[in-house]
């Protein structure tokens, strides 16, 4: 598990917020968040709201692939590229 | 004004009642007022208080005259009133261009309006033709809207009960019992799905609206489904919440219409409702689109979307039309604190 400090950050709203089907599950940052818990509407609006709030950047319609936000592994490569790009 | 008001939200001293709450206890209700609170509430147009005054001592001059119950999220207080109206307007999770404020200070009208741009205001009256005005006639007035202040009523304790739950979210969900019902429309509901449309924005596809002769049609057809999903918990009811239209081709179910209350968006139906269809077009062999019409409100139905796998394969109208599609091989499961009842036609 990635002890950065961004990756703290989105464990943290993750474990905070998402409605998980298990209620023992332990996350790993390679762990599927969309089989793992129940990403609603909000949930999903909130996460990416948390992403641009939190690294400075800002989630266009294409970066909205499924892939980008689906593990910590996965949401910390996307917000690395944006960074770079900018 | 032109689109329909959802909430009048009420000064006290010198406009609910002449008279001043803090000079004297004999303030009188203005004549008519007492028919207007009640007609409009039989309408399903929602009233609140925002009125700078002490709470405890206005609450109970209303509660004198029997109208403290029809006042949701009652704001009285010695704060600016824009802070005030907008806490109305978070907790009932509207649009400030839905809310009808009346104030007999013009102060306060371009107070709460230099915060609150989109928010409508009057400074006075006319008790005799109010109730006529058309914002405050909505087009249909259904069972849902007869109810919708006591389903607000419900809403506040719920919210209650949920901040001071102290355990994991799970737990407080799977102890509300909650059902999602999801049933074919039948001629009765055609009213309500056409409220729906007319009154659905955050998490509304294409915020295309329907009347109940084009609803009774695609109601009617081989060639489309039309569905209400109805949400009930152990404190109520929140009504038929959410509306879903397909069309069936040979290759596709095409999702023309998708739609869920605001209300009930922390409990996460809208993803259901999705949920459900696409199963359906994935058991009939089928894939599935999605039309998808961009406004300044709807970016979360566009997230649950594209969070449900759906990818854009065309775009048209500089980018405000989408067309999404679905080749169904993932489908998000149900989540266990909710029971999904389906009714057959």
């Amino acid at each position: 598990m990635e002890h950065s400090e961004p990756a703290v950050l989105i464990r943290g709203f993750i474990g905070k917020h998402l409605v998980v089907f298990d209620d023992d599950a332990t996350f790993t940052d390679e762990d599927h968040i969309f089989q793992m818990g129940f990403v609603n509407s909000l949930f999903a609006m909130e996460m990416v709201g948390f992403v641009e709030r939190e690294f400075g950047i800002t989630v266009e319609g294409d970066d909205l692939d499924i892939a980008n936000f689906s593990s910590v592994r996965n949401i910390l490569r996307f917000v690395e590229q944006k960074r770079t790009v900018m | 004004m032109t689109k329909e008001i959802k909430c009048v939200v009420w000064d006290l001293d010198e406009t609910l009642w002449d008279g001043t709450l803090l000079e004297s206890e004999q303030v009188r209700l203005k004549p008519g007022m007492k028919e207007i609170l009640h007609v409009l509430d039989e309408r399903g147009i929602l009233q609140s208080v925002c009125s700078k005054n002490d709470y405890n001592h206005a609450m109970t001059a209303l509660k004198e005259r029997g109208l403290d119950h029809l006042f949701i999220y009652p704001q009285i207080g010695w704060d600016a009133k824009s802070i005030l109206i907008g806490n109305i307007q978070r907790e009932l999770n509207i649009g400030f261009d839905s809310i009808l404020f009346i104030d007999d200070q013009m102060f306060e009208l371009d107070e709460v309006k230099s915060v609150h741009p989109d928010i409508f205001c009057m400074q006075t009256i006319d008790q005799r033709t109010f109730l006529d005005i058309a914002e405050l006639n909505p087009k249909f007035i259904t069972v849902d809207s007869a109810r919708r202040r006591s389903m607000y009523m419900d809403d506040m304790q719920r919210k209650q009960d949920e901040q001071t739950y102290n355990g994991p979210k799970e737990q407080f969900l799977s102890q509300l019992n909650m059902e999602f019902i999801i049933s074919p429309a039948t001629e009765e509901d055609l009213a309500r799905a056409s409220e729906l449309t007319v009154r659905t924005h955050q998490l509304n596809a294409t915020g295309v609206t329907y009347d109940h002769d084009e609803l009774n049609r695609f109601r009617q057809s081989d060639s489309h489904r039309l569905y209400l999903c109805e949400l009930t918990d152990k404190y109520g009811t929140y009504g038929k919440i959410g509306l879903v239209l397909a069309e069936i081709t040979d290759t596709h179910w095409h999702l023309k219409l998708l739609l869920m209350s605001c209300r009930v968006m922390s409990r996460g139906v809208g993803t259901i409702l999705l949920s459900f269809m696409m199963d359906q077009a994935k058991k009939d062999g089928k894939k599935m689109l999605a039309d998808f019409r961009k406004t300044d409100r709807n970016k979360m139905m566009y997230i649950t979307y594209r969070f449900a796998n759906f990818k854009e394969i065309d775009v048209r109208e500089d980018g405000e039309l989408l067309l999404l599609e679905n080749d169904l091989s993932v489908v998000q499961k149900y989540p266990e604190y909710i029971r999904i009842i389906v009714k057959e036609r």
